[in-house]
């Protein structure tokens, strides 16, 4: 089959990764401009790096999202983790089943405002705990989802012949399951880190009127039009994303499930 | 151990948790926001829980049925366009050696988790006017004054075109990777053309995936407010502009939740059609 297709086929391929990597090419490329015209590049600098570090509301913004991004890891991994074995050993229930995938499939818009009606509804006030606890709608499933594949890879037979020796299900869990799972969970927990730094619209919606993420705070730069201390930020936080899909990858061979 | 058989104290341990705040956070929430639709507005945003049902009859204004149809067109042409340039591309990945799928697999995933944001302001510098594209095309004498790239409806198509492409690929990658070579030689060694091959087997056993590719792209394009608003400049609004306004800005929030009915049955009637597509696939 492949010595008879010829090499047109790759074409479309080829002209997708242009398409995908050029802006981002061009991002990274003028975040190392000295002069301050975004769209001509005047010789080698750091100085927009520089800039950032004294940028109170930049900094400001990263903290908030830092304080969101590891909450939201820390609690999607052992939730996420528990709901995984749980759907996977435990149950049988297509309704649980739903419950647990729907709020990744729901645009994140309709989340956002149904959680904007709910807060309001309870009182709560809005600020980092809101946007943490929304970011979990996304974060518990991501993890879950994860952690699932790595499950339907395992043996069963060393859990049941735990259970069949006399284990309950918890001392199982930790003992023989865990120690498997643990690439998966790595895994899920560095999306959920990742996801809950980049994203944008539930932090929008959620985010109380004084402690704004970094996307909020990158929304607002970005509405004023193009300026270069952006393009080092953007750099920076490609940087880490990057990063962490390739640790993800290390671990769980992410592509192997498309299989 | 198999499924089912565990005790009450265990299911409660491991499921409890997850499913108490995900109905919490996301199953109570949705019903709150189906049920707002039927109350009115409160002075300063929020809610008055007393009932009417004046905000439907406002939906079918004009005014708003022609955003929710340009929306419509908008998320259409980009899932059409993601579909005929993710299509071949997935094709190509699958037709790669083994060690080379891996990276181009992750060439394709990568840029979904950088982000979003981000990832569109980079086209307002390579469309804006003495950006990138028109310094080539005027470069290379194509053009002699910088066009008007951005902020305009195509501005939008290419950037939601840009978001959302990965979510076509990876799952017609996944179908044509699963198909069963031999289907394709027998058909081959039956005297079919590749072309002809391809349209009455490869095709048809890769469409349920294709249709999910399909529900991925046009969901979140139909839904999206930041693109319109960073590439489209505000001329080219959408269902989600219009429902971000309601919340933040006029403060109606019952009418926006009514808007986002909108983005519901657009979204059901998406997953219905590809559940009974797959399911047809399935029988035939």
């Amino acid at each position: 089959m492949r010595k008879r297709s010829s090499r047109i086929v790759f074409l479309p391929l080829w002209l997708v990764y242009l398409f995908f990597y050029v802006p981002i090419a061009v991002v990274v490329f003028m975040s190392f401009n000295a002069g301050d015209n975004p769209y001509i590049f005047e010789g080698f600098s750091l100085d927009w790096y520089g800039k950032l570090a004294g940028d109170a509301t930049i900094l400001e913004g990263l903290g908030n999202t830092l304080i969101v991004a590891i909450g939201t890891c820390l609690i999607s991994t052992v939730v996420g983790t528990l709901l995984a074995v749980g759907l996977a050993r435990h149950t049988r229930s297509k309704v649980l089943e739903a419950i647990a995938t729907l709020p990744a499939i729901l645009p994140e818009l309709m989340l956002a405002i149904g959680l904007l009606i709910f807060y309001s509804a309870v009182n709560f006030t809005l600020g980092l705990t809101s946007i943490l606890l929304a970011h979990l709608t996304f974060g518990i499933p991501l993890v879950a989802v994860v952690v699932r594949v790595r499950l339907a890879s395992m043996d069963t037979s060393l859990e049941e012949a735990s259970t069949d020796l006399g284990a309950s299900p918890i001392q199982t869990f930790f003992r023989i399951t865990m120690p498997g799972l643990a690439p998966g969970i790595a895994a899920g927990a560095l999306l959920a880190f990742t996801f809950s730094l980049d994203e944008f619209v539930l932090a929008f919606f959620s985010a109380g009127p004084t402690d704004p993420t970094l996307p909020i705070v990158i929304y607002s730069m970005v509405r004023f039009g193009v300026t270069p201390d952006i393009n080092a930020l953007a750099t920076i936080l490609l940087t880490i994303s990057v990063v962490a899909v390739l640790a993800v990858q290390r671990m769980t061979r992410l592509t192997e499930s498309l299989k | 151990m198999s499924r089912g058989r565990g005790s009450f104290l265990a299911r409660l341990i491991f499921l409890g948790p997850g499913l108490i705040m995900l109905t919490l956070l996301a199953v109570v929430p949705m019903l709150l926001m189906l049920s707002t639709m039927f109350f009115q507005r409160g002075r300063f945003g929020g809610v008055v829980y007393e009932f009417t049902t004046a905000n439907f009859s406002r939906l079918f204004q004009p005014l708003y049925l022609n955003v929710i149809q340009d929306s419509l067109v908008v998320a259409g042409v980009v899932t059409v366009l993601a579909l005929l340039i993710g299509y071949p591309t997935a094709y190509a990945i699958a037709l790669l050696p083994a060690k080379w799928k891996t990276i181009a697999l992750l060439a394709i995933m990568l840029p979904f988790w950088t982000n979003f944001l981000i990832r569109m302001y980079a086209w307002t510098i390579l469309l804006s006017g003495p950006g990138l594209v028109n310094e080539s095309l005027t470069g290379i004498g194509l053009i002699d004054e910088p066009l008007e790239l951005l902020y305009n409806r195509g501005t939008v198509v290419v950037g939601l075109l840009y978001g959302y492409l990965s979510l076509m690929i990876l799952p017609i990658y996944s179908a044509v990777e699963r198909l069963d070579p031999r289907l394709r030689e027998a058909s081959a060694n039956l005297g079919a053309s590749p072309i002809r091959t391809f349209f009455s087997v490869t095709l048809p056993l890769t469409l349920p995936s294709a249709l999910i590719g399909a529900v991925l792209v046009f969901v979140p394009s139909f839904g999206n407010f930041v693109v319109p608003e960073i590439l489209g400049g505000g001329k080219a609004i959408m269902v989600g502009n219009l429902i971000r306004d309601q919340f933040l800005k006029a403060r109606d929030w019952p009418f926006g939740a009514t808007l986002a009915l909108a983005m519901i049955v657009v979204t059901l009637v998406l997953l219905l059609a590809q559940s009974i597509v797959s399911r047809r696939t399935r029988s035939a």
